[in-house]
Formats: C-alpha cells, sequence, structure tokens
C-alpha cells in the first residue's frame, strides 16, 4: 500500500504549513501523498471516511444544541385565570407542552403583583418543576371541570409558601422554560383570583345525594301503600325481654345516649330509641335512669321521657330525675355509671350512641352486676368491645333501623327500604367500578375514567 | 302554643338544616364564616346549658343526701368536692400556677384530677383481659375462628411474636388490612347511609319523636 514508511512525513524538514513553500520549490500534502501512496485513490478515501467518523463522534453535540434551541422556544399558549370551584386566593396557569418535554429541562412559574411588568425577567420564581411533570391529566380535576385536555401543563398557584394571592388583586404570571443556564420567558398573563359560590367539582356528590334522597322519599311512599317486610334484629326484639326481666326483678333500667351531642346523628338516633323504651318501662312501670353527658342531650331527653309516659298513660310515673347531668369529663362520667351500675344493679344496661374509650369499661362493669345488655354504636372502633361484653349489640346502621324497627310506622320503615336501595346502589357501582379502573389500567385508557369521576370524593 | 313548640322548632329545623346542606357545597368565605359563627354560637349555648346540667347535678344529690339514700355519703364528697374546686379555681383566677408556683387549683387538677383519670384508663387493661378471656373461649364454631385470628393478630403485632412464628406478621397484617378493613368499610357505608337517611328525615319533619311533644 505504502511505497515508504510514514515516518517519512513526519520526519521531513520541509515545512508544509507554508504556503509559499509550494512555490518555493517544495511540493503541496496532496502531491507527496499521491507520491507515497501506491493508489493514489486510497488515501483520498481514508480521509473521507476519517472525516466521515468524526463527524459521527461530533453529531451528539450538534444534536443537543438544536434540541437546546427547540425547547428553549417560550411555552406556548400560556393562560392564567381564577381557579374555578375555590374559596379565592389562588390562580391556575395552563400551558402547550413543548414538542419533546424531557426531566433535563425545567419550567419556572413566575408571578409579580399589578396587571403590567416591565421585566418578566424580574419576576419571582414561586415554582419549578421538570418539564415531563404537572399535566392537566394528573390534576384532581373531574371531568364536568377540566379546563382543556389532558395533554396540557398545569399549575396551581396557592396562597403559603412565598405566596400571598389577595382576592381582588391583579397579578401577572407567566411560564419560563429553563435548560442549562438558559432561560427564555413566556409573555406574561394578567389574572385576579376570586371566590366562587359553587363548587362544581362537588356537584356529584350533591346529585348522588339528591338521587339517595329520591330514594328515601319513593320507599317511604310505598311503605304508605303496602307493607314492606323488616328481617329480624335480635337486639331489638331482646328489649321487652329485658324490661320485662327488669319488672319481675323490680330493678332499674340504664340507658346511656353516648358520648356525643344533639348535633350528632347517632346520638339523636339513640334519644329516639329511648322513646320507645321509656315507652314501654312506663308500660310495665320500671324504673328508668339516663345519665348524660351533656346538658342539651338530657334536656331533649326529659322532654322525650315525659312524652313517652304520656303516651303510655302513665304521667304519674313519670320522674323528672330520671334522666340526670353527671360530668362531661369521660373517665369522671364513666366512674359515675359504673358507681350506679354496682350500687343500683340494673337489670338492663342500653347502651346507644357514640362510645369512646369507656365503652368497655361500662360494658365489662355491667356484665359483671349480670345486667342483660343491649349496645347499639356506630363506632367501628369500640364495636368489638360490645360484641364481646354485651348480650346483643346493634352493629352500624342497625341503630338507625331501631326506630324502624320499634315503631313499624310507614315513614321509619320506607326510610330503611331507602337504606337498602342505597346499599345496592353502592354494591352494584363498587363492582362495576372495580371492573372498569382494572380495564382502564390494562388498557392504558381514560374512558373509565367518565363514569369513575362521578363516584370520586373531589374536593 | 303548639305552633311555637312544634311548627316554630320544625321550620328552623327545615332551614338550617337545608343552608348547611348546602354550606358544604360553597366554597366562598362568607359560608365559612357563616359556618364558624354557628359553630361559636353552639358553643355558647352549650356553656348556657351547663348551668341546666350542674342545677341537675345538685338537685339529684341533694335529694341522696336529704333522704339518707344508700350511698349518700358519696354525694356528700361530691358536693365538697364540686364547691371546693369551685371556690380554689376562683381564689386563683382559674390559673394552675402564678410566677412558677402552683395555686391550690392547679394542685387539685394535678394531683387528684389527673391521677384518678389516669386510674380509670388503666382499668382499661385489665378489663381487656377479663372481655377477651370471656370471648376467646371457644364454644362455638365463631368463637373459634375469632380466638385463632386473634392470636395470629397478637402475635403478629409484638416483636417476639414476629419472632416466635415469622408468618404471624404478614398474616396478621393481611387479616388487619383486607379483612378487617372490608367488613369495617361496610360498616361505615351502611352507617353514612343511616345517617343522612335520618338527616332526611329530621330536616323534612319526618322524624319529629326528638323534639318531644307528641306527633300533633
Amino acid at each position: 500500500m505504502l511505497k515508504t514508511s510514514a515516518s517519512f512525513v513526519l520526519s521531513s524538514s520541509k515545512s508544509s504549513t507554508c504556503p509559499g513553500g509550494y512555490a518555493s520549490g517544495f511540493d503541496s500534502p496532496a502531491v507527496l501523498l499521491d507520491s507515497r501512496f501506491e493508489h493514489p485513490a486510497l488515501w483520498k478515501a481514508l480521509v473521507l471516511l476519517l472525516v466521515t467518523v468524526l463527524s459521527q463522534s461530533w453529531s451528539p453535540v450538534f444534536a443537543q444544541t438544536d434540541e437546546t434551541k427547540k425547547i428553549l422556544s417560550p411555552p406556548q399558549d400560556v393562560r392564567v385565570f381564577d381557579t374555578p370551584s375555590d374559596g379565592g386566593g389562588s390562580l391556575t396557569v395552563l400551558w402547550s407542552p413543548a414538542s419533546d418535554e424531557s426531566a433535563t429541562s425545567k419550567y419556572q412559574v413566575l408571578l409579580s403583583d399589578g396587571a403590567t411588568v416591565s421585566d418578566p425577567a424580574s419576576m419571582k420564581v414561586v415554582a419549578e418543576f421538570p418539564a415531563n411533570q404537572r399535566y392537566v391529566r394528573e390534576s384532581k380535576w373531574p371531568w364536568w371541570t377540566k379546563p382543556t385536555t389532558g395533554d396540557q401543563h398545569q399549575f396551581t398557584l396557592k396562597n403559603g409558601k412565598g405566596v400571598e394571592l389577595k382576592n381582588g388583586n391583579a397579578y401577572s404570571i407567566t411560564v419560563a422554560a429553563v435548560l442549562n443556564g438558559d432561560r427564555v420567558i413566556a409573555t406574561p398573563v394578567q389574572a385576579t383570583p376570586e371566590p366562587n359560590w359553587i363548587n362544581w367539582n362537588q356537584m356529584n356528590n350533591l346529585l348522588l345525594a339528591l338521587l339517595f334522597g329520591g330514594i328515601v322519599f319513593y320507599a317511604i311512599s310505598t311503605a304508605r301503600k303496602r307493607e314492606i317486610f323488616l328481617r329480624r334484629i335480635p337486639g331489638l326484639d331482646a328489649v321487652d325481654e329485658a324490661i320485662g326481666r327488669a319488672t319481675e326483678l323490680g330493678k332499674p333500667i340504664l340507658y346511656m345516649t353516648g358520648a356525643h351531642d344533639m348535633s350528632d346523628p347517632s346520638t339523636i338516633a339513640a334519644a329516639v330509641i329511648l322513646g320507645r323504651v321509656a315507652k314501654r318501662t312506663a308500660a310495665y312501670e320500671t324504673d328508668l335512669l339516663v345519665p348524660h353527658r351533656e346538658p342539651i342531650t338530657m334536656a331533649v331527653c326529659q322532654e322525650i321521657t315525659k312524652q313517652a309516659y304520656l303516651e303510655a298513660g302513665k304521667p304519674d310515673l313519670y320522674k323528672e330525675d330520671s334522666n340526670f347531668f353527671i360530668t362531661s369529663d369521660q373517665f369522671s362520667y364513666t366512674a359515675a355509671v359504673d358507681g350506679i351500675m354496682l350500687r343500683k344493679k340494673p337489670a338492663a344496661n342500653f347502651y346507644m350512641g357514640h362510645y369512646f374509650a369507656e365503652a368497655l369499661l361500662l360494658t365489662e362493669t355491667g356484665a359483671s352486676t349480670g345486667a342483660i345488655q343491649i349496645a347499639g354504636t356506630d363506632a367501628d372502633h369500640q364495636l368489638p368491645f360490645f360484641v364481646t361484653t354485651c348480650d346483643y349489640t346493634l352493629i352500624g346502621e342497625e341503630l338507625y333501623a331501631a326506630s324502624a324497627y320499634l315503631s313499624r310506622e310507614p315513614v321509619q320503615v320506607g326510610t330503611l327500604r331507602g337504606q337498602d336501595i342505597g346499599k345496592a346502589l353502592i354494591l352494584g357501582v363498587i363492582g362495576v367500578g372495580t371492573i372498569l379502573a382494572t380495564l382502564g389500567v390494562m388498557f392504558d385508557a381514560q374512558w373509565p375514567k367518565l363514569f369513575l369521576d362521578i363516584f370520586r370524593d373531589v374536593k | 302554643m303548639i305552633f311555637l313548640r312544634r311548627q316554630v322548632p320544625l321550620l328552623i329545623t327545615l332551614i338550617t338544616g337545608l343552608v348547611f346542606a348546602g354550606q358544604y357545597y360553597v366554597p366562598h368565605p362568607a359560608s365559612e364564616q357563616m359556618l364558624t359563627s354557628v359553630t361559636k354560637w353552639l358553643q355558647i349555648i352549650g356553656g348556657f346549658a351547663l348551668v341546666l346540667g350542674v342545677s341537675s347535678l345538685f338537685h339529684v344529690h341533694a335529694v341522696k343526701i336529704r333522704r339518707k339514700e344508700a350511698g349518700w355519703g358519696y354525694s356528700f364528697v361530691l358536693y365538697v368536692g364540686m364547691l371546693g374546686t369551685i371556690a380554689v379555681g376562683l381564689w386563683g383566677n382559674g390559673k394552675e400556677a402564678v410566677d412558677g408556683a402552683m395555686t391550690a387549683f392547679g394542685w387539685v387538677y394535678n394531683f387528684m384530677m389527673v391521677p384518678l383519670q389516669s386510674t380509670m384508663f388503666a382499668i382499661l387493661a385489665f378489663f381487656i383481659a377479663s372481655a377477651a378471656y370471656r370471648s376467646f373461649r371457644a364454644r362455638s364454631r365463631e368463637a373459634a375462628v375469632l380466638l385463632i385470628a386473634a392470636v395470629i393478630v397478637m402475635m403478629g403485632r409484638v416483636p417476639l411474636g414476629e419472632y416466635l412464628i415469622p408468618l404471624s406478621g404478614d398474616l396478621s397484617q393481611w387479616i388487619l388490612n383486607v379483612l378487617n378493613a372490608s367488613v369495617r368499610r361496610a360498616i361505615l357505608i351502611g352507617v353514612s347511609l343511616g345517617t343522612v337517611a335520618l338527616s332526611i328525615k329530621i330536616i323534612f319533619g319526618m322524624e319529629r319523636s326528638y323534639l318531644g311533644g307528641g306527633k300533633e
């Protein structure tokens, strides 16, 4: 291939860098190479190959430069508006994604007071995050309030963490794209945060509540026309047995309405059941003791008991002191009621309403006195204690069903039927929702959200 | 009179019930302000209602002392304790400590009230043991299942138990996270529906027994 050693070129004393050299009798490098290679075309092909290889090794550098130029175009379609369905103090920014976003580039959200900005670069950076994050599809908006397609970027500015947005004040907001220290800022957009009167995100909740209300009213009207079957609730069947036993033994009945006040539905349910129990105790002429933790509940229960005695035709047996206040303090109340149990030895103890740690202290003491114990609570944490220490326990919703079961009034029974229909509906939604959510994950599809969002708890 | 005792409370219940059910869907600060105000009203009314409670307490125990009923001595202790606490509370301006020195009121609270409460709470441990002993006797198939589940969970929740039976940790987590959680959620769904149904009945006046005074 080579006529002579390549070292000749390196060891040559003739300068090839001196342009004048060629005119002063020296050969040009091409001529020299031609003379050294057997086939002159060969060295040209080698040089071409070398240039090609070198250009390939530099191509990522060129490509990166291209990418830098591409991403560093300012964010497009920047929109800023008051965050809908909130209490104010919040703005939402939307912008279109760049064609090839990656975690290496970043977006900055910039904020400034006032409607005009002289120099966007001086705006305060309130958030910075990788460019492949914070899309609308990742937001918690349900489909009926989503302001744009899921592919756009979204950022919600809220009060706190160095941001203070006052309702009614105008602010300038924009987004900047950042890569390797370079930053390109979009034109700032003005927006004003305002409080809203309706949370449209929660409209599914309202619709479901209205639907359930409609079902309850429908069930009540049905119950007025025909009799509805009620399954047996042993705990409520035992109420008569417990009162009868107390009458036979000549001992009082102890009834508790729980730890909560009258604003809690479980206390109201307990007070309603007290009316039914008091009517029976009045009929059987048995003493009734109702110790209270809350004065307003006591006053309400006094009225209910008085009415029950009136309805039973025994107003003269009613005692104002049958409902009495002990204390609002949890363990002081427990100690006092335990004392009553041990001294008066009631034949039946009723624990209705909501309870906390005192549940077991009360029921275990009651069990030690040999009383029939009937509990009814919506406190799921205390249910195991009631189940283990009481003879009968109304679990969860049975507390609310007790009133219907004892009275058999169409309104009460109809409400119970409405609850059952509601439960069947929820069961169906859980089943269908599970299938749709699974399909959504399997096929990476968004359409199941049309159904799933309706049953989602959106704030 | 019936109008004041029945119709007016029902009307107030209907209006306030609907307004505060709607309040949940209104994020405006005015709505939040309204809720805060009403909550404060409730606290104030509750404070006044305490007079009702205390007068009931005094009355019940005064009758016991007067009639010398069984255990009237406890009623006497209650009177002494309550009046004594009120006296020292007023004397110390309701403060537990002044300039680092404990007041008599603070002494009553820290050295009587707190230990008594702790004692009551501590009894719970013994009651749990006795209740568990009674419940976990495998007298039926259900009780046997309960016993086995309880043993697994107890072993899995303490380091020594997990050391002795390594599988108990995972098993107990499975029992708690799958079986227990699903049943709890089922109960909570039922409770929630019951709560909503009862609220509907109360708001629309279908459930009135909490008012007393009959159905007229």
